[in-house]
């Protein structure tokens, strides 16, 4: 069984290391964001006295590449389906649980080193994280939030026939769940409806925790944010197998 | 004894009904060929007795388990080859035979011999390392038939195995295939658009058109039914010369099929 969701995980991150075009494309949009946002936006936030912008930034940004990451990797079953693949791995001797836990895991992986790429970008242009720990408790957090979206990515892939249906996807969810997340503003201070809004986005915890372990400062707090985490990922790995077990050629 | 049953099997695709209560049955160890124009519902049935399509109501037993209720026990009796691609483009040649043996519980040793054999057998051999997207149209078939070979099912399923390939495969194949169901008594479940090779293939034949079952029996029985000197001709005197287009979505053979209006 554990060698099945093996090769299913290898699989995943043999396309993703042989698709170089994606590596390098999808690091170039944190970098731009690291660049035109935490430059040009940092004396405002300064004055604000909201303090160094890239610092507060840089998490957000870590969070953004990973919600993009895990979700496109999820989505791939599309791609698998549009390709054949999936009917290859549908017919085989394996459960519908096995696959989904395969491929929401090489999904993960995949996001999780984006998120380890973008770190090290963030540091190259001038971000400090306060502590090693706090490094390392980071990459436990960055490994949950890819989790959750890579089964979300999942969830989604299991309902599309094909991508016709990806441009609605991008535009009103996960481009919402990014800007709407405080990766890039301060909660504090933000208006009712936009912080009922971000209290019910999960990417908001996983970008607070990841501020709070690099940056120093949390909005919600270690525990509520990692008790939001983990509940949202079981809900995601449990509604992702759900309608992948429904999957039909 | 059977080892494929089929009973009342529907499929409707909205008010279409792709596969309209059909009932056969398989014997274990025989060579059974399913024929029929395009969009007459072959591969929805081959698609609903591999578990990956749900009926829309009626029963297949594979090998003693229900392809519905018990899905996962029957996929482990059953091996198929697919119509259309189904090979990952960004793996090589062998890491996609080597993924399907994965995937069939194949243990390490066996899995290499028979993937090496096999692509020797389909001369990919040299190939191995290279990606599947940079093989032709041709290759990426024989890859296939390579890789549907590798584990030995009780049940195999072809669809339109010898599309696309040349003589010199095809003849492997099949005599490959009649030493799997010599050796460990496999059955053979095909179809084709290629009646001679069913007729000297097949010890039974089915012949579905739109949906429905229009005779079963072994090739001479059909030709006797019919009064046809050959397979082809039967299978003409009983679907008709009119052609079907070739669509191969359930919507698709929808709107054909409403144009050309039903055959009474």
């Amino acid at each position: 069984m554990f060698e099945k969701i093996y090769i299913l995980w290898l699989r995943q991150l043999k396309r993703y290391w042989r698709s170089k075009p994606r590596i390098i494309g999808s690091l170039g949009q944190p970098l731009l964001f690291l660049l035109a946002l935490g430059y040009g936006m940092g004396s405002v936030f300064q004055q604000a006295g909201q303090g160094n912008y890239l610092d507060f930034l840089a998490p957000g940004i870590i969070g953004m590449s990973i919600i993009f990451t895990a979700i496109f990797s999820g989505i791939e079953i599309i791609w698998d389906r549009q390709f054949g693949f999936l009917k290859e791995v549908l017919v085989a001797p394996i459960s519908r649980l096995e696959i989904m836990i395969g491929h929401t895991l090489g999904g993960a992986t995949v996001a999780f080193f984006q998120g380890v790429i973008v770190l090290f970008i963030s540091m190259a242009v001038g971000f400090r994280p306060i502590d090693l720990t706090g490094v390392f408790l980071a990459l436990g957090i960055m490994f949950l939030t890819a989790l959750l979206f890579a089964a979300f990515g999942v969830a989604i892939a299991s309902r599309l026939n094909d991508m016709q249906g990806f441009q609605l996807i991008m535009n009103f969810l996960i481009m919402p769940l990014f800007f709407l997340s405080g990766a890039l503003f301060p909660l504090q201070g933000a208006p009712k409806t936009l912080s009922i809004i971000a209290a019910a986005d999960p990417l908001s915890y996983g970008v607070d925790a990841l501020r709070g372990l690099l940056a120093g400062t949390y909005y919600y707090g270690f525990g509520v944010d990692v008790a939001a985490l983990a509940g949202a990922t079981v809900l995601s790995v449990a509604v992702g197998s759900y309608l992948f077990s429904k999957i039909q050629i | 004894m059977a080892i494929i049953e089929v009973k009342n099997l529907t499929k409707k695709f909205g008010d279409f009904v792709a596969v309209d209560n059909i009932n056969f049955e398989v014997n274990k160890g025989e060579f059974f060929a399913f024929l029929g124009p395009n969009g007459a519902g072959k591969s929805t049935t081959i698609k609903m007795m591999t578990t990956i399509l749900k009926p829309t109501s009626g029963n297949i037993v594979i090998n003693g388990h229900d392809a519905v209720k018990n899905s996962d026990r029957a996929r482990q009796t059953l091996g198929i080859v697919f119509q259309d691609q189904s090979l990952d483009d960004e793996l090589t040649a062998w890491e996609n035979m080597d993924f399907h043996g994965v995937l069939y519980d194949i243990p390490f040793a066996t899995r290499r011999e028979r993937a090496q054999q096999l692509l020797e057998f389909v001369e990919l051999w040299d190939q191995r390392d290279n990606l599947v997207k940079k093989f032709s149209g041709g290759m990426k078939r024989r890859l296939e038939i390579a890789r549907g070979l590798m584990h030995h099912p009780k049940v195999f399923f072809l669809d339109e195995p010898t599309l696309g390939l040349d003589a010199q495969t095809r003849r492997h194949m099949w005599s490959y295939l009649k030493n799997l169901n010599k050796d460990e008594h496999t059955t053979v479940f095909l179809t084709t658009h290629y009646i001679e090779e069913a007729e000297q293939i097949a010890q039974r034949v089915a012949i579905i058109d739109r949906g429905k079952i229009a005779a079963i029996g072994t090739t001479e029985e059909l030709k006797r039914k019919t009064g046809a000197a050959s397979l082809e001709e039967a299978f003409l005197k009983l679907t008709g010369s009119e052609i079907r287009e070739e669509l191969s979505d359930a919507s698709g053979i929808q709107r054909m099929r409403t144009f050309h209006g039903p055959k009474k």
